[in-house]
């Protein structure tokens, strides 16, 4: 496409008119996702701590749902201890297994992508701000055209959601001397808030749009399938909050859910 | 009439050679607007002051400019936004050469447009030659029919504003018109090749600066390019989703019904 007939001047990094504090935004981009990517690796490095348990509550930290691999006391999926293929100069931890699942979901989401290219990338800097570099291939050639991996990532995320919503509803039950009872404690709200919050991400995703119905030009004679993208595009419509909310409520409840096991704090709850 | 105060505006003045800021010192009242000032140092101090302006409604998309930096029309900026303790830079749009002053050569966006697959309906659905659609259906597209083609959004965007890829990109504005007429409900032409190809969508790093800008409030980015990057992904990138597709073996047209 030989259209431009013409050639015009490069500007140097951070060249800008803006006036205004262009560069909060992908300072705090940087910060918080900096801080949640440090955060995440050491959780998941620890290896314990991670499900609380002692006072007859059944709470999971997300970090390590679905537990594949666990201790005797833990509502383990496959088997006890640490996996037989596992090498064993490597050190081990059930949430290595798991964690590859959300993290590619955030990693090739629409949303993240813009915001990591600017703040980590200077990929822009910020809007009508000059860049460090000349060369540009962006999302056209390998590598970050795999970045359109996304919607197979999608699915296993979603799967995610499902097996949180459990962890939610698993949460409502206290165990004690006399048997399992109904109950609502801090810890409950704070799991099922992570699963809903994770799912409005989640499910309203660009991917999940275009599948449930963007992908047709005519959703007028599918009345199911229109209310389903009616949905999704509700949810779409924001998807840059539940992106950030989701990101740092997944945290507080694995710090919740690590201080509790920890002995450090007190869940107050009602068993009915 | 309210207050009026003396304000400066730093204006570009050259060609596409060479060019530079010029303070102007004029009067400025509340409910005025950026075009409005320029317009008055046209009277007042710089008769040759090259600006080009049409509706001041921001229904044209004639005065696009760079006001402190930031990409907008003239005639929608009203004053009182603007830090006008400072004086206030006006300059051309940066990603288009410059004729004179405020004033750009917007050409290419006309030449890349001409290129692009037009409109290609499915045969009439009646005897008489016409269609049967659903508003449902075309509101989707109807978003996109607002662009007054400003070309601010090509402006922002830092494939052409700092990579200069005009060469090989068509940039936010053109993606807008691709997908108004990809979604369309009768439309039955197969331009995902060109979108991906000849347009280079893929170039696209989706970092939204064209929404932000686009004076119109079209979601370009969620609404546009994004749906138009998974369609180019479900015919070239997708393999299980081409699986399927060999299996259902329908026609492109019945399709996309």
């Amino acid at each position: 496409m030989s259209n431009a007939d013409f050639h015009l001047p490069q500007r140097g990094l951070g060249s800008t008119a803006r006036r205004d504090r262009w560069w909060v935004q992908p300072l705090t981009v940087f910060c918080v996702l900096s801080g949640f990517i440090v955060y995440a690796t050491w959780a998941a490095l620890q290896g314990k701590h991670y499900f609380a348990h002692a006072n007859g509550e059944h709470y999971l930290s997300p970090f390590y749902s679905p537990l594949l691999y666990g201790a005797e006391h833990e509502p383990y999926w496959i088997a006890q201890g640490v996996p037989k293929w596992w090498p064993s100069f490597l050190p081990f931890s059930p949430a290595m297994l798991i964690l590859i699942g959300p993290g590619l979901m955030r990693f090739t989401c629409y949303y993240y992508r813009g915001a990591y290219y600017k703040a980590f990338w200077a990929d822009p800097l910020s809007c009508a701000v000059g860049e460090p570099r000349k060369g540009y291939r962006g999302e056209n050639s390998f590598p970050l055209i795999m970045q359109n991996v996304h919607r197979y990532v999608f699915y296993p995320a979603a799967a995610f959601v499902m097996v949180l919503l459990y962890d939610g509803y698993k949460a409502l039950w206290f165990t004690d001397a006399e048997g399992t009872h109904f109950g609502v404690g801090v810890g409950s709200i704070v799991l099922i808030m992570n699963a809903l919050l994770l799912g409005g991400y989640t499910f309203g995703c660009h991917c999940a749009r275009h599948q449930i119905g963007g992908f047709l030009n005519s959703l007028a004679k599918r009345p199911i399938r229109s209310k389903c993208y009616a949905c999704v595009n509700a949810l779409n419509k924001r998807h840059m909050y539940w992106a950030w909310v989701s990101l740092v409520w997944v945290a507080l409840t694995d710090l919740y859910v690590r201080l509790l096991s920890m002995g450090y704090i007190t869940d107050f709850r009602i068993i009915f | 009439m309210g207050e009026q105060r003396q304000a400066t505006f730093s204006v570009w003045r050259g060609d596409h050679q060479t060019g530079k800021f010029v303070d102007y010192k004029t009067t400025v009242s509340e409910g005025m607007v950026v075009l409005d000032a320029i317009h008055q140092i046209q009277a007042e101090s710089a008769s040759d002051l090259a600006c080009r302006w049409n509706c001041k409604a921001g229904k044209c998309g004639s005065c696009s400019a760079e006001i402190n930096g930031k990409p907008r029309l003239m005639c929608m900026t009203r004053l009182d936004i603007l830090d006008m303790t400072q004086p206030v830079t006006v300059e051309p749009m940066r990603s288009f050469p410059s004729i004179r002053d405020l004033v750009t050569d917007v050409s290419w966006n006309f030449r890349v447009k001409k290129r692009i697959k037009p409109f290609k309906p499915r045969k009439p659905d009646a005897e008489d030659g016409t269609w049967r659609m659903y508003q449902a259906d075309v509101e989707r597209v109807q978003e996109f029919r607002k662009c007054i083609e400003c070309f601010l959004c090509q402006d922002v965007c830092h494939v052409l504003r700092e990579h200069h890829k005009h060469d090989e990109f068509a940039g936010p504005r053109h993606f807008v018109y691709q997908a108004a007429l990809e979604m369309h409900p009768l439309d039955v032409e197969e331009r995902l090749g060109q979108v991906k190809g000849e347009n280079a969508i893929g170039y696209c790093n989706i970092t939204k600066c064209c929404t932000k800008v686009c004076p119109e409030h079209i979601a370009i980015t969620d609404n546009a390019i994004i749906p138009l990057k998974e369609r180019v992904n479900d015919e070239f990138y997708d393999p299980i989703t081409k699986l399927f597709r060999i299996f259902r073996a329908r026609p492109k047209a019945e399709r996309k019904d």
